[in-house]
Order: structure tokens, then sequence, then C-alpha cells
């Protein structure tokens, strides 16, 4: 029985992933390999070096215990950022360095973040499911 | 900097007075070393002795008592009186006699963070965590408590010293080395003992002259429409009734000054990093940050006012 759940919710993963990939080039739930480039182990390095944990909740950032923004735990699942932009590593990278465009007045600042590092960061928070 | 900031190694010394400690601790480390060598040589003798075999009776040679009476008694006696000595040149240092004109702070202990207050004929001022001092000068600390015993500790400027409520101690040193040198309070006193941090930064006096002049000043008016914002809520508001900034009508004495904020490297006795997003966190929750802080959580603002509350704080240089 749990070899067949096993073996079921990994072809499930598989094909989903392959759908996914077919219909979309990303969404939410996609691997942090999908962030093109991006290297989770410097983006969590970043997230801790920029302060992000001073409002969020990050998983595996030390320190990162701040109650003023969402926790930041499985935002790889989530379907909206800002609860206006879907979840795509696009958005999720833009959101990282200009917040302000997507959801003007959020309490979350431009904190000077360039390409390559939301790219980085991206690429970790998706690795928190 | 870095590096310096995170050393709390009594080794690496950066004043006269610390030097001083690090000789004792090298002489007393080497002495106890040698001593080691030596009795453990002189076990490994006695355990290693031919007492003729293993068949041999009990060893009835007579045993003479003078050794023993040397090597337990005159010679321990001797290396002791020398530790002794040696560790009474090392406190005749402490403190310093006082020099012709020290250069002098005032530090109360709370909890958890330290506030600085510095007067003379040129400048007087307040600041918090952070102390700038110029490098071959000698600096007076002197020591107090508003609340409970904390215990100032620089490891590589000074020992430790008590600070304690209804009394002032204080302690003298001359850095003889340029860097950031972190110090820590050394006595439990409660929930967030481990985050009451501070910076000792010992610098050219050039530049501590201009940071002298710099603290002295009023803090900067604010210039763009989001720091004039920022300036109407934090000063009309709560952070008021308990911080100061100097040139406002803030003049709250309960938590850090906040004059001249963004000149320091760290936020919360050093708990945070200073910068923008660090600000903006502690602003908004700093009991989620610091849990125990007297800050309260402030969530009445909306995320323009955070943001705008932050860009005049981080204009406070």
């Amino acid at each position: 029985m749990m070899r067949t759940l096993r073996v079921r919710s990994w072809m499930l993963r598989t094909t989903s992933v392959l759908l996914a990939g077919a219909m979309v080039a990303c969404g939410p739930g996609d691997h942090s390999d999908v962030v093109a480039g991006g290297s989770p182990a410097r983006g969590r390095a970043e997230l801790g070096a920029v302060g992000c944990g001073s409002c969020h909740e990050i998983p595996g950032v030390r320190g990162a215990r701040g109650l003023v923004g969402p926790p930041l735990g499985g935002i790889a699942e989530r379907t909206t950022l800002a609860g206006r932009a879907p979840n795509t590593p696009a958005n999720m990278i833009a959101w990282l360095r200009d917040p302000q465009a997507i959801e003007p007045g959020t309490a979350m600042p431009n904190l000077g973040v360039d390409e390559r590092t939301a790219r980085d960061m991206a690429a970790y928070l998706y690795t928190l499911r | 900097m870095m590096l310096d900031q995170r050393a709390m190694s009594t080794l690496g010394a950066g004043s006269r007075e610390a030097a001083r400690v690090t000789h004792l601790t090298w002489f007393l480390l080497i002495a106890a070393a040698v001593v080691y060598v030596i009795v453990i040589a002189a076990l490994l003798a006695a355990v290693l002795r031919r007492r003729g075999g293993v068949d041999a009776d009990v060893d009835t040679t007579p045993v003479s008592v003078r050794p023993v009476i040397i090597g337990g008694a005159v010679i321990p006696g001797v290396i002791l009186v020398a530790l002794f000595v040696a560790g009474l040149g090392a406190m005749r240092a402490y403190p310093t006699p006082v020099g012709a004109e020290p250069i002098r702070f005032f530090v109360t202990g709370h909890q958890w963070w330290w506030d600085v207050s510095y007067r003379d004929a040129s400048a007087s001022f307040r600041t918090a965590n952070e102390i700038h001092v110029p490098v071959g000068r000698q600096v007076e600390i002197q020591l107090t408590s508003a609340d409970v015993i904390h215990s100032f500790w620089v490891p590589r400027l000074h020992g430790k010293i008590d600070v304690i409520p209804g009394d002032t101690n204080a302690i003298r040193f001359t850095a003889t080395r340029i860097g950031s040198y972190r110090g820590q309070c050394a006595e439990y006193c409660g929930l967030q003992h481990a985050n009451m941090a501070f910076a000792v930064v010992v610098e050219d006096s050039a530049s501590f002259a201009r940071w002298l002049a710099a603290q002295g000043q009023q803090a900067a008016s604010p210039v763009s429409a989001d720091e004039q914002l920022g300036e109407r809520l934090v000063v009309g508001g709560p952070c008021a009734m308990c911080h100061t900034i100097d040139g406002t009508p803030a003049s709250g004495r309960v938590g850090p000054d906040l004059t001249h904020v963004a000149s320091r490297a760290m936020l919360a006795a050093g708990t945070l990093h200073n910068n923008r997003a660090t600000l903006e966190g502690w602003i908004s929750n700093a009991p989620s940050l610091k849990p125990g802080v007297l800050m309260p959580a402030l969530p009445q603002f909306t995320g323009r006012q955070l943001l705008a509350m932050t860009s005049y704080l981080e204009s406070l240089h």
C-alpha cells in the first residue's frame, strides 16, 4: 500500500511538473531550478544580509523571525504574491526588486536588490514548500 | 573591520591595558605548560622505573623526604609566588591612573542597551551602543546602571567591570590599534542579556574629531516629501514619547537617542545590522526581533507611513 502510494505520488509529481512545463513556462510549485541561473545558496545568504528576516519568518535563514510581513515558509506553493500577482519566478523577481511598483503603498520597501540577487533569492524561496 | 567587530578574544589586544592582560595570560599559560611537562615526565619516570622485575618483593629501600619537600613545596611555592607577583603587576594597571586630559564618556546600562553621553566645552550629546575613541589618547568610561547589574566588557580593550545601579565605576584605557571592537554585557541581566552588545570604534584623531563634531550637531532636517512625512509621524507620534531627536520636540529619555541613529552600524544593541529593511522591521515590530524589549509593536501605521518613518530615520546621519 505504502509503496503504491509512493509510486503514485512520484508519478503525479512528474506528470504535474511535465504538464506545468508544457503549459506555462513557470508556475507556483515549480522547483528552484526553474529560476534559471539562480543559486539557492547565495539567495539564502542574501536574504539574511539584506535584512528580510526583520519582517518575515524565513525557514533556514538565521534570525529571520520578523512578524511584520507574512511568513515565507511554503511560499513556493502559494498562488499569489502580494495578494495580486500570480506567483511566478518572473513576478517574484520583480516583486523582490521593486515591490512598490507591484503593490503601491505596501510596507515592503525597495531595498536596491539587483536582478542577479533577486534571482538568487527567488531560487531559495522556491525551495520553501 | 567586520572581523574585528566579531572577535571577542582576549588575546588580540587593542589597548595598552589589554596588552598587559594578554602578556599575563601567555606567561601563565607557558609557566603552566612547563610545570605540566615536568610533572608528567616525573610521573612517567616513576611508573616505568624498573623495580627489579615482576617477582621482586615490595621495594624497601629507605625513601628520602628531601625531594618531596623540594619538589612538592619549595618549587611550587616559588612558582606560585612568581605568578602572584606577575598577576599583581598586571592588576596594578587597573585602573590606569588618570592622565592629564582623558576623553570621558558616561555610560548607563539599561535592559538591554547602552546609553552613552559625552560633554565637553565644545560638544554635548547622547548616543547609544557605539562609542568612538581616538587611538593613542587615554579614555575614561564612567559606568552606572539604570536597572539591574550589568557588566561592561570589551575583551580586546579592557577587562570586565560591573555596572551597578546607584554606583559609578570607571575604566581607563589607551587604545593602540585602529578598528571596531565588539563589547558585550558580561553579567546576566535578563531575557535579552545576549543581545546587549555594543561597539567601541578606535579611529585616528581626525576621524574622531569629525565624529565628535557630527554627534554634537542637531538632527538633519528632512528633505524629501517622504522624509518630511516621516518626521511628522516620528516626532508627533509615539516614538517621541521614549526617544530624543535633538532639534525636534522629540525628547523622551526612555530609549536610545535617535538624533544620529543612521550613523550607527548596528540597531538594538548589536542585535541587527542597521539598514533599511531592519530599521523598518524594528519600528513596526521590535518585540518579534528582541522578545522582552520595552519598545512595543506599532501596528497602527500603514505601509506608506512605515516607509516614510524609515526614510526619515535613515536620513539622521
